[in-house]
């Protein structure tokens, strides 16, 4: 089975993120990136599955050059192979060309499983799983907080906004993967070192048969009209609650505010 | 005028219990057209009052039961046909997993642009003009759709929803759901225990624990029932076992943004602050003087939850009373 994990390098969430004055899109010069987060659970995922029959992972990326990185931390997490698809005309790509150059990606690898995390850190719509599996009419079981592979089934469990619910599809299948699905575990130094020597390869638009006028700024059905920094926030009431007088002091200040 | 399409979130309960979001994506429909309001269901009927309430000009009815058994993507299909058929000037679908995932399949099948979890969509020259606030609600963006039928998913509480009285008439629609779009299907699904309290996202006031409750979260939800809040749990406690992950605020569980927010023995981690930044009045309560979440408050009590909560719900239930 051919397990492709779909991964997306981010700024770090923690670092300074900003856009870029010039196009209104994420500025990633001179800020930190990683792979994300979420996805770290995908990467999981495929292994675990990989680990309890016979499979090979890749792990796909589309981005500029540091996006490599992410590749690169799948790989040290045990995957196999590593693609990158890098064009500068992919930059400013929004969530629906995103999700075009992964399935012509995809399809290209021939994926049976294809496993996403839930969202990106830094768009967070949660959308291009859902987008990749249209595009591909491949089935999408999403968001599953408990995964279990048994031969061509592929059911999730997942906790949705009014029931917990089963959910059951038949590979070739996208899959969305919740932070509460595992653990996963990090790069050991074995793996570190055996990452250097496992296939990464690097794609172009042209490999896939997308033109730049298909993707990119240009080609994005949205636009950021206007990007406004939040004004710090003026600093509250901290009170110490060393007599017992916290509670009411609360109290107070709900009461003051109406919400009583 | 044009029509603007909104699918209508409704309960799963026999009646389909209309939810707020939805007279609130009325309200704002109204001010990019006509809103003709699409209710997937087998009851539309006990959902019409609601819908005229908020200004639906027409309800249009699809009840085929595969609707509602194969996840989204039957759905996105339906909505395809029935866009064909109005040929609507924007498509309003509700910011939740659901919403943003039959949204995403939309926006392929119609060659259109997406914009997710608006907190507010104006009309402008050229179309719709959403705001969405990202990076952890440290910048605001405003953008718009520019190929295609705007699709919008729209997050609860982006509206206060204004009653504009109409008469809407139904329309049963018929809709062909493929082969391939039954691929995934439910197989089994056990409803949501109630509590009684608010909804999490629809929530004027949230009271939520974290890794401070030790696992506790009765003084937590006795505050929570003293204010008429819902609860909510930060990671760590959803992590721990202590509360149903449901309830989880946070970049990876619900992003919310009520009037006020209580976090009792939260630190403020930045994947807890990207879900919650956004309320309008933050409150917290922790043992740490230095944790993170102070940074945000416009009130905290530097203390133990375990003793502030209990007499703050005496003494707001004796307010009250």
């Amino acid at each position: 089975m051919k397990i492709v994990v779909c991964a997306k390098f981010v700024p770090d969430a923690t670092a300074d993120r900003r856009f870029r004055s010039e196009d209104n899109t994420v500025d990633r010069a001179g800020v930190d990136g990683l792979l994300s987060e979420l996805d770290e659970y995908a990467v999981e995922t495929a292994l675990t599955v990989k680990e309890a029959g016979d499979a090979e992972v890749t792990v796909l990326t589309v981005g500029p050059e540091q996006a490599a990185d992410a590749v690169k931390k799948g790989l040290q997490m045990g995957a196999d192979a590593g693609v990158h698809v890098l064009d500068d005309a992919i930059h400013g790509s929004d969530a629906v060309a995103t999700s075009l150059i992964l399935a012509k990606a995809l399809a290209k690898l021939e994926a049976d499983l294809v496993v996403f995390g839930m969202g990106s850190t830094d768009g967070g719509m949660g959308v291009v799983p859902a987008m990749v599996s249209e595009r591909l009419g491949l089935p999408a079981v999403t968001l599953g907080s408990e995964v279990t592979v048994d031969g061509q089934t592929v059911r999730i469990r997942r906790d949705g906004d009014t029931a917990s619910e089963t959910i059951e599809g038949t590979l070739p299948l996208v899959l969305s993967v919740s932070d509460q699905a595992n653990e996963p575990r990090y790069p050991s130094f074995k793996g570190i070192m055996a990452a250097k020597k496992k296939p990464v390869e690097t794609w172009s638009l042209a490999d896939l048969e997308l033109t730049p006028d298909e993707v990119g700024g240009s080609s994005a059905w949205t636009e950021v009209v206007e990007v406004t920094a939040r004004p710090p926030r003026s600093a509250g009431t901290i009170v110490t609650d060393e007599d017992g007088s916290g509670a009411a002091e609360l109290v107070g200040f709900l009461s003051t505010n109406k919400f009583l | 005028m044009s029509n603007v399409l909104v699918l209508v979130d409704h309960t799963d309960n026999p009646g389909g219990t209309v939810r707020k979001t939805t007279a609130e994506l009325l309200t704002i429909a109204r001010r990019l057209g006509e809103p003709v309001a699409v209710f997937i269901g087998s009851d539309v009927q006990a959902a019409l009052p609601a819908l005229g309430q908020y200004g639906a000009t027409k309800v249009i009815a699809l009840s085929n039961p595969e609707l509602s058994q194969y996840l989204v993507a039957p759905k996105a299909e339906a909505l395809q046909q029935v866009a064909a058929k109005v040929e609507p000037s924007a498509i309003l679908i509700s910011s939740n997993a659901e919403g943003k995932e039959i949204a995403a399949r939309l926006a392929v099948k119609l060659d259109s642009g997406l914009i997710t979890d608006a907190v507010d969509v104006q009309a402008g020259d050229g179309g719709p003009v959403t705001t969405q606030s990202v990076f952890a609600g440290n910048f605001t963006v405003q953008a718009k759709v520019t190929h295609g039928t705007p699709i919008i998913t729209v997050k609860p509480n982006a509206a206060t929803p204004e009653v504009a009285e109409t008469s809407p008439e139904v329309e049963e629609f018929d809709v062909t759901i493929s082969d391939a779009a039954k691929t995934a299907r439910i197989t089994d699904s056990k409803p949501r225990e109630a509590t009684g309290r608010p909804e999490l996202t629809e929530a004027a006031i949230i009271v939520s624990g974290g890794r401070g409750t030790g696992g506790d979260f009765g003084p937590v939800e006795a505050f929570a029932d003293s204010l008429g809040a819902a609860v909510g749990a930060s990671r760590a406690a959803v992590d721990s076992g202590w509360y149903p992950h449901a309830y989880q605020v946070g970049q990876t569980g619900k992003t919310v943004s009520p009037q006020l927010y209580v976090a009792a023995g939260i630190s403020g981690a930045i994947q807890h602050r990207a879900g919650m930044q956004t309320s309008k009045t933050i409150v917290a309560i922790n043992k740490d003087p230095e944790a993170p979440i102070f940074e945000l408050v416009d009130f905290g009590v530097v203390g133990d939850l375990h003793k502030v909560l209990p007499t703050a719900t005496e003494e707001v239930t004796k307010r009250k009373s």
